[in-house]
């Protein structure tokens, strides 16, 4: 055997002696600190990440027992095919920040537990009835609470105030309901002399979920499109019809953009004046709140046989095949993370919604409403909002339903037709749920 | 050691140290490529396994499934108009591009940056840059267009222009890439051709058409193949600029093949479509070589 070999297994020897000692240390600790696995999506603008590792901080100084770790794992698409691909292979993160609407598709995957485990105690009981029922009901089925709210958002209005008064509208007064909505945005919408439309009146954007949109338009209309149990969906009652019709009659009158609008481009529409009414998220508030170079208003999305608009946005979710003791761990980070003070916070520094009316009744909330009323009207709006369309197999059933709009849109398909080939296909997928 | 070896060792020897040296590229191979691949085609006979069902055995009908998913004929439709556009457009750019910055002109560096640029930028960035190009109304595209007095129109938003929309960026993004593989062949031929051709009076055209073209076709079949392999890979800009909308207008098949896997989670069916995917790509991939190959001269 020459030198060199001889060398070399001695490092090998050190090498293994030395991970074995790790191991062994490892061991010695009785207490290692519970460690919890945290993934998040980071959908808005904002200093997300900063907030995030500001609150697992907290919590530590809180808990010494508990190490949290909090994973950016990109948009909410790129984290739930993590958190699923992960809970396949055996090691998920023990909680993460999921849509609300992957609630079926967690429960289908046999991926998470419910929360009813860990809620003992009347405390825990009276923190779960804070939160607002709006939240809740993409949150709990058949009688288990599955997530909790953390990041939601709500669909709202948005008007320039400058726009409405050229033309003559009252600048403080939004529409409040179809009828308005449509007279507005026929004074608001304006042709150049060739007859090209440099201005139109309302715009609702349609590509990628337009499902989320139009519930702005069917809720008032009174109708909802699926059932709590996420295994029925209503596309084509009547009410739904007439809902996509008012739509796409917007279009047809010329008050509003034809075919599918981007909803990427929907804000900078609005900042150009190329759009005098908007439909979008609340999680665009601080963005318009910088970049509008005039005075906008937000207003509550205007009603028909009702008022209303879906919630939407994120909920913890605590996962199966974590141990009992990092789900408990996760159970108090979620509990802690989402006490009134914390909820204000993020709320200020996100532009969410506060999830919980406790957090609306915090000083700091209550000043920054007083400063900003434009970020109360999304709680206003709570009381009417109904759930975000979810169903079991719940990207299919969507993508059934978002095909069937953009269909309608385009003028490929007429609403009523759309909407029964969207609930033929439905019905087909839902089939096995029943 | 007890055995003294011959000079370079003997075969068996000689045959280990070559094994052990092609093992770590056979691994990451076998690991990462192959196994995957045989896994797709086992995956693809059985069904999704779903909560605390495991899969079982389907036999075809996940193949079933594919035949009669309307939305996966639209993709092969969408997919076969892609390629048809996006493989000659951009090869054929890339070639007058290469033969332009070959000559001596002036800014020549700068031209040669500014063609391979599109190469060199993240896809998802510029589809965000395309979105605001393509946006009615105050778009670039639309600032053209009204500038000559034409019609405002929703690129992105109709069915019948969001697809040749897609279409377009895919090419500006990979003719700078293809140009690199021309200029680099063109840089390596001799000046003494040119000038032979000179001499005997030979034109541009003419020069072009008999002695470079010939010349480049080794590179025109490694461009043709990866274009080729382009245009079914290149989803990228759609997650931004169309999501395969509208109502499946520009759904192209690796989007649909992503749809199904990691939104629906329908596994099975995904990997049904990742074996035709794959078959169709070997098939074309293995004509190209062995038709192309007889036209074209190596030196």
């Amino acid at each position: 055997m020459t030198m060199r070999r001889k060398r070399f297994i001695q490092i090998l020897a050190l090498q293994l002696a030395a991970a074995g000692g790790l191991l062994g240390s490892a061991a010695g600790h009785a207490q290692a600190p519970v460690d919890v696995q945290f993934y998040y999506p980071v959908a808005v603008g904002g200093p997300i990440a900063k907030t995030i590792d500001g609150f697992a901080e907290g919590f530590m100084k809180d808990n010494p027992g508990v190490k949290v770790t909090p994973i950016y794992a990109g948009t909410y698409q790129e984290t739930i095919v993590k958190a699923i691909t992960a809970h396949k292979s055996g090691t998920p993160p023990v909680t993460s920040v999921l849509l609300s609407t992957d609630m079926f598709t967690l429960i289908d995957e046999d991926a998470i537990v419910p929360f009813d485990g860990f809620i003992k105690s009347a405390e825990d009981k009276a923190w779960l009835d804070g939160f607002y029922k709006a939240f809740m009901m993409n949150s709990q089925s058949g009688g288990k609470t599955w997530g909790i709210p953390f990041q939601r958002s709500t669909v709202v209005m948005y008007w320039n105030k400058e726009l409405f008064k050229e033309a003559g509208l009252d600048p403080e007064k939004a529409p409040a309901n179809w009828a308005e909505l449509q007279a507005a945005a026929t004074k608001l919408t304006r042709k150049d002399a060739s007859g090209k439309v440099t201005q139109w009146g309302v715009q609702i954007p349609s590509s990628g979920f337009p499902y989320w949109l139009f519930q702005t338009l069917t809720t008032p209309n009174g109708a909802i499109l699926a059932n709590e149990a996420g295994t029925q969906v209503r596309f084509d009652d009547p009410k739904v019809v007439e809902a996509l019709q008012y739509w796409v009659d917007l279009g047809k009158a010329g008050i509003h953009p034809p075919g599918v609008v981007e909803w990427g481009t929907t804000p900078k529409d609005f900042f150009e004046k190329k759009a005098a009414i908007i439909f979008t998220t609340t999680g665009n508030l601080t963005n318009i709140k910088k970049n509008a170079g005039f005075d906008f208003g937000v207003g509550m999305i205007p009603g028909k046989v009702r008022k209303g608009s879906p919630t939407g946005g994120g909920n913890f979710y605590i996962f199966k095949k974590a141990s009992p003791a990092q789900q408990e761990a996760a159970f108090k980070f979620i509990q802690w993370v989402t006490q009134p003070e914390r909820a204000a916070q993020w709320s200020i520094e996100t532009g969410y919604v506060g999830v919980s009316k406790a957090a609306y009744d915090t000083a700091a909330l209550k000043k920054y409403g007083q400063d900003f009323p434009a970020a109360l009207v999304a709680r206003d709006q709570l009381p009417d909002s109904v759930a975000e369309f979810s169903t079991h197999d719940n990207q299919r059933v969507t993508k059934a339903l978002n095909d069937g709009l953009q269909a309608a849109l385009t003028g490929a398909k007429t609403p009523a037709q759309a909407m029964k080939d969207a609930q033929a296909e439905a019905d087909r997928i839902l089939r096995a749920y029943k | 050691m007890a055995t003294p070896l011959a000079p370079g060792g003997s075969v068996s020897h000689r045959a280990v140290h070559a094994w052990l040296l092609l093992l770590p590229a056979m691994v990451l191979l076998a690991a990462f490529t192959h196994w995957p691949i045989v896994s797709t085609l086992f995956d693809s006979f059985h069904s999704t396994p779903r909560g605390g069902k495991p899969a079982v055995w389907v036999g075809l009908e996940n193949y079933q499934v594919m035949a009669a998913d309307p939305v996966f004929w639209q993709a092969v439709r969408n997919n076969l108009w892609f390629a048809g556009a996006t493989i000659p457009l951009s090869v054929g750019l890339a070639l007058v591009m290469a033969l332009w910055v070959n000559e001596r002109i002036a800014g020549r560096a700068f031209l040669r940056m500014a063609y391979f640029t599109p190469t060199v930028l993240p896809m998802i960035a510029v589809a965000n840059i395309w979105l605001f190009f393509y946006t009615p109304q105050y778009g670039l595209l639309e600032q053209i267009t009204g500038a000559l007095g034409l019609p405002s129109h929703n690129w992105l938003g109709s069915p019948s222009t969001a697809l040749g929309a897609v279409t377009v960026v895919a090419i500006w993004k990979e003719a700078g890439f293809f140009m690199i593989f021309y200029l680099a062949a063109l840089q390596g031929f001799s000046p003494s051709l040119r000038e032979a051709a000179a001499i005997e009076g030979a034109s541009r055209w003419y020069f072009f058409r008999r002695v470079q073209w010939p010349l480049l076709m080794p590179t025109t079949l490694f461009v043709l193949v990866n274009a080729f392999i382009n245009a079914f890979r290149t989803v990228d800009h759609l997650f931004i600029l169309t999501r395969g909308g509208p109502n499946n207008a520009s759904t192209l098949l690796l989007y649909h093949l992503y749809e199904v896997g990691f939104s629906f989670w329908d596994t099975a069916y995904a990997s049904a479509i990742t074996v035709v995917l794959v078959v169709v790509l070997v098939c074309v991939a293995l004509t190209q070589f062995f038709l192309l190959d007889r036209r074209v001269h190596y030196k």
